[in-house]
């Protein structure tokens, strides 16, 4: 059994921890450049990161290797060092792990690919498998104790990074952004999401959602996911709030009160694994683990809680149940 | 209209049935009958702008409030971006001959770190409609490129385009980037992108921040103008 596995049956909830990009942006990470580098550049900062959820006891880290795979290292002519830019990632987050003197999982972060699957974009399936086992053969190199495969919103991309995963012999787990009306980008719903989950020959260890655009759309998004999920334990990453341009710099709207009550209620929706995506500081996971601490789980959430409590939803679900797959047809063909 | 199993014939729609049908082909992302259409409409006589914006351009908005409104994914947008991309292919080079006298260069590209280009392409598209030469720099674009681009073109208008809030601040990056060389006033800089403002745009320097396609094509023709006016005094 891997260390995820086994934590999850000794406790009722895990505490993941916050954000990367945003955070590394604080720390003076300059746009358009790859946060992967700071791995080498400055590792004491990516550790420095890594303490200060440790401190507002998280038990889980995210590796800093989202944009890890070739695809995304491509974007800054990186791509042909992907194992030590993911092993580098994976081995920072052990190290202050291991100062910790807690059990904390290695949780080896694995974003989209960024490319498009054919027919509408360049990359065939095999080639993702390839792309993604590349990045976790380095995580698992380095320590990591899952292949944390994350901000996913296509169908095809999740289940080439899971083969890949299981490939390569690193447990996985699999998050979706349900950004666009209820569903991920490319139309994928909650509930289905699940389903695919469930199905699948060898399962990740836990699924759910993160990122996205709000922590009203992320709960509302488990409302549907949980009920499908069967016995796999649910993962809740939500972005603190959502980000308001101010002047030339972006500032996140959820306040540490505010993702307190976000972690009540992702409990209340049936999550087990819990933390924040973009914009969540330090101070807004402690108060996170205050949440997971002391409250109990109630029964029969409804949406009208959820908005009250977090706010109105960023992009509803269309309702209306859109127009039977198109406007006109013109031929059955 | 709707679900007859009957093929429709193209050439035998007339002018309004034939627009229609090309909108609805769009919204489906059929990029042959799109291609078919646009050719009887040229030999019909239609000015190439004309089928651009009365045909392709509000067929894409449909498709765009579809999208908003969360009936259509992003599947569904890029098959119908395809579509309407093959159109264009074969009316840019008529656009370019019948075109009004040249409205001026520009230089557009996708800022470092993003590859979101559907927007970009239709600002793209639309300012060559109106007369615009546009040089595409394509995705994930940095300063060096921009700078390299803009030293080999000469262009009238710098256009930036960044989908998020990650990448929009790189804007800044070569903003400043066009200061330091010293030729941040030989151009007119516009931005656009879904996360950015009217206060964004101002903040980090640009001439003028573009909420669509159209404003982009606007605020061009109105700047590059008042340019031409100043240096004639
Ligand atoms: C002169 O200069 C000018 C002037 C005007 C200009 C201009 C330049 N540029 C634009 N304009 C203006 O005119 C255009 C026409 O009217 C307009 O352009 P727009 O681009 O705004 O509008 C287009 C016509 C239609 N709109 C679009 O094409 C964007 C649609 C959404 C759904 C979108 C798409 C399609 C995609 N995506 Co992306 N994507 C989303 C978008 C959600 C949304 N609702 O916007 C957004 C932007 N994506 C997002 C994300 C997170 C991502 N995406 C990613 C990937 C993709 C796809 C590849 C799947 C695809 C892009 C395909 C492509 N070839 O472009 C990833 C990014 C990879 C990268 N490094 O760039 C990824 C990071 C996902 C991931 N986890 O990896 C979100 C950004 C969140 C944020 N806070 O930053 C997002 C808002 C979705 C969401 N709701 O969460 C105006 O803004």
């Amino acid at each position: 059994m891997n260390k995820l596995q086994s934590m999850l049956e000794t406790r009722h909830f895990l505490l993941a921890d916050g954000a990367t990009g945003t955070n590394l942006f604080d720390m003076g990470l300059v746009s358009g450049q790859a946060p992967e580098m700071w791995n080498f550049e400055h590792p004491e900062r990516i550790q420095a990161l890594h303490q200060s959820f440790v401190d507002a006891g998280s038990d889980l880290l995210v590796t800093n290797s989202f944009g890890g795979s070739a695809r995304r290292l491509h974007l800054h002519n990186l791509h042909d060092r992907v194992r030590e830019v993911n092993a580098r990632a994976a081995e920072l987050a052990c190290e202050v792990a291991a100062k910790s003197g807690r059990d904390i999982v290695i949780a080896g972060s694995v974003g989209p690919t960024g490319d498009l699957f054919e027919p509408l974009g360049p990359l065939t399936y095999a080639q993702a498998v390839e792309v993604f086992a590349e990045q976790i053969e380095g995580l698992k190199q380095g320590g990591a104790d899952v292949a944390w495969i994350e901000t996913m919103s296509a169908p095809e991309e999740i289940s080439a990074a899971l083969e890949a995963a299981y490939e390569v012999g690193l447990p996985s787990t699999a998050t979706v952004s349900f950004d666009t009306a209820g569903r991920s980008m490319m139309g994928l719903a909650p509930g289905d999401f699940a389903k695919q989950m469930v199905e699948r020959e060898h399962k990740p260890v836990a699924i759910g959602s993160n990122c996205g655009v709000g922590a009203s759309d992320l709960v509302y998004a488990l409302l549907d996911l949980v009920p499908n999920a069967g016995d796999l334990p649910v993962i809740a990453k939500a972005n603190a709030g959502i980000p308001h341009v101010h002047g030339d710099h972006v500032e996140y709207s959820g306040t540490p009160d505010l993702m307190e009550e976000y972690a009540k209620l992702a409990i209340d929706a049936g999550a087990r694994i819990i933390g924040g995506c973009c914009g969540n500081r330090p101070e807004h996971v402690a108060r996170m683990r205050k949440a997971l601490d002391s409250h109990k789980r109630e029964a029969g959430l409804s949406l009208e809680k959820i908005t009250e409590t977090l706010g109105p939803l960023v992009s509803p679900p269309n309702l209306s149940g859109g127009r039977d797959g198109g406007r006109r047809r013109r031929r059955n063909a | 209209m709707a679900d007859d199993d009957e093929n429709i014939i193209l050439s035998e729609l007339d002018d309004s049935e034939l627009s229609e049908q090309m909108q609805d082909d769009l919204y489906d992302g059929l990029k042959d009958e799109i291609c078919e259409g646009v050719n009887i409409l040229l030999a019909r006589g239609w000015e190439p702008y004309a089928i651009l914006t009365e045909v392709l351009v509000s067929g894409m908005k449909v498709v765009g409030d579809d999208f908003r409104d969360g009936i259509l994914f992003v599947p569904e947008v890029l098959l119908a971006a395809n579509a309407m991309k093959a159109g264009m292919a074969i009316l840019r080079p008529l656009l370019v001959e019948t075109g009004a006298p040249k409205a001026g260069k520009m230089v557009v590209g996708t800022v470092k770190g993003d590859i979101h280009d559907i927007g970009k392409n239709l600002v793209g598209m639309m300012m060559e409609g109106a007369g615009f030469e546009v040089i595409d720099l394509g995705i994930n674009t940095d300063a060096d490129e921009f700078l390299a681009a803009i030293d080999e073109h000469k262009p009238d208008i710098l256009g930036m385009s960044a989908l998020l809030t990650t990448t929009m601040t790189y804007m800044k990056v070569v903003i400043e980037t066009l200061k330091e060389k010293g030729i941040r006033e030989d151009l007119i800089v516009l931005v656009g992108g879904a996360p950015l403002n009217e206060e964004f745009g101002a903040a980090i320097g640009a001439d003028a921040y573009c909420k669509d396609a159209a404003i982009a094509v606007d605020t061009a023709k109105k700047l590059v103008a008042e340019r031409k006016r100043l240096n004639h005094v």
